[in-house]
């Protein structure tokens, strides 16, 4: 997979990206995050009916060597999850946007989105935390 | 906070093998060339290179060379050849582990001594003030580049570049010879559970015959591995890393390295009280065990037994050729049977795991 960062996404400094249509948000991780985690072998997510909250933890993705936590970018219902990358976590690593999307959500609080960062806003967050 | 991290000799050839740099214990490390799954496979069904080069090398040398390391470690020198190495731990007067080494016999008047990366100087300074007089200790940590050739295709591979006949030095034996036409000790030893070699080259050759080896073994399938690869490949064989699944704290009996500690020794540095360990038996013992629900053990997750808390995770990962989660953890012995059903507390939730005994990943001899 090409380093990249589609433009229509909302990013968080977590390295967690939003597609929003209407109040459903998709949610998953960068180009960066898998890249940083290396070969992903587990990945878990909340249920579908299970809420989650702005900048508390909803999940893990681990590799051979390291967990990272997920944190979520939006509060809100979750109504659908990508079982197929809790199968096969692997696929995080081939396309994190498309195939590779975690879960959906029921967005609560239209003004949340406000919080999270542009695609040139996380590109230069991204230059500046790079040593 | 920023305290300048060391390199070992080899740091040209891992940016020209665009490896991704870590901080490991003060060193900057390659954790990964290729892929942690791929480093880690190619070393199971063909032969990978590692820089352990920030291990430390200390030499003792004197008429009672052999005596006096004899004294500080729990396996027994005596019963080992000239020319064969051995594993060993080093024990407190209380049995706590200062580190865990790999000794060679050259004869009985040089002794070498391989040690930990983290344990370099604690070692030496360790070693110098318990060594009867009479011996000279030398670090020699820095003379030494160590590159590790592990995997089926190994010797093949290394005897492109030696003339030492490598089919005559059996496992956990090592010969003084020339690589690349420089002294080296070649080494059949290695943390992987494969076949293998250790090369201790002098250090000013790390660079040059590392990437030698990765160029002239391209038919063999080579690949140079990182600290990712190393730990999944020792853990699958169930070698134990020191300060993660054993320390200071813990006696060699209990984490079940009992196989090197020879109590029938007339004495050594902490015999008195392994030997009580021994007749009390363990309180805590290292296991092993394998997940049986969805989840990865790590470093520090809570082990528990019908609602208490019995010990603790050390280390875990997806063992890539086991194709499961495996880890080890400390126990309280009374759940340390093999076959033991133990819950992991991972993110809050319970998932079921159970005790195995042995390795997790055997070759095929």
């Amino acid at each position: 997979m090409e380093k990249h960062f589609p433009e229509e996404l909302l990013y968080t400094k977590e390295h967690e990206w939003c597609r929003v249509k209407g109040d459903i948000v998709t949610i998953g991780i960068t180009w960066h995050a898998q890249d940083q985690l290396g070969d992903v072998v587990f990945c878990e997510l909340p249920a579908p009916g299970e809420t989650i909250k702005a900048g508390q933890t909803f999940g893990a993705v681990e590799s051979v060597k390291a967990v990272s936590d997920l944190f979520s970018p939006v509060t809100g219902k979750v109504t659908e999850r990508n079982d197929d990358i809790v199968e096969s976590p692997e696929g995080l690593n081939e396309d994190c946007y498309d195939d590779g999307w975690m879960i959906r959500v029921e967005l609560s609080h239209k003004d949340e989105l406000d919080e999270l960062m542009s695609q040139g806003d996380y590109l230069k967050f991204l230059e500046e935390t790079e040593d | 906070m920023n305290e300048r991290l060391k390199r070992t000799p080899l740091f040209e050839a891992h940016k020209q093998l665009d490896a991704k740099m870590v901080p490991f214990g003060g060193w900057e490390m390659p954790v990964q060339y290729s892929g942690v799954i791929d480093e880690h496979v190619t070393v199971r069904t063909k032969v990978g290179l590692f820089d352990v080069s920030h291990m430390g090398e200390v030499e003792v040398r004197g008429p009672k060379a052999l005596e006096a390391v004899n004294e500080l470690i729990t396996n027994d020198l005596e019963k080992a050849a000239d020319g064969q190495a051995i594993y060993t731990a080093m024990c407190r007067e209380d049995g706590g582990i200062v580190d865990d080494l790999v000794v060679y016999r050259f004869s009985r008047e040089r002794v070498f001594i391989c040690v930990n990366a983290a344990n370099r100087d604690k070692d030496f300074e360790w070693i110098r003030a318990h060594c009867a007089s009479g011996v000279t200790v030398a670090n020699r940590s820095d003379e030494y580049a160590q590159i590790a050739v592990q995997g089926p295709n190994a010797e093949q591979l290394v005897s492109r570049f030696t003339d030492t006949a490598l089919t005559s030095i059996g496992f956990y034996h090592f010969a003084e010879g020339r690589v690349m036409n420089q002294a080296a000790i070649i080494s059949r030893t290695g943390y992987t559970g494969e076949d293998g070699f250790e090369l201790y080259v002098p250090s000013g050759l790390g660079n040059e015959l590392f990437l030698a080896l990765a160029q002239r073994g391209q038919d063999v399938g080579v690949k140079p591995a990182g600290l990712g690869a190393r730990d999944s490949l020792r853990l699958e064989a169930r070698m134990c890393l020191y300060g993660s699944d054993i320390s200071d704290d813990t006696d060699p009996i209990s984490a079940g390295l009992g196989w090197v500690v020879k109590l029938d020794k007339p004495s050594f540095i902490g015999k008195d009280a392994l030997l009580r360990v021994k007749t009390e038996g363990p309180a805590k013992k290292l296991v092993g065990f394998e997940m049986e629900g969805a989840g990865i053990a790590r470093h520090g997750y809570p082990i528990m037994v019908a609602g208490q808390r019995v010990g603790e995770v050390t280390s875990g990962t997806k063992g890539p050729t086991v194709g499961r989660a495996i880890g080890l953890g400390w126990v309280d012995a009374r759940h340390a049977e093999a076959g033991t059903e133990l819950g992991i507390e991972i993110r809050g939730k319970l998932i079921p795991a159970r005790v195995k005994k042995g390795p997790f990943y055997k070759r095929a001899k």
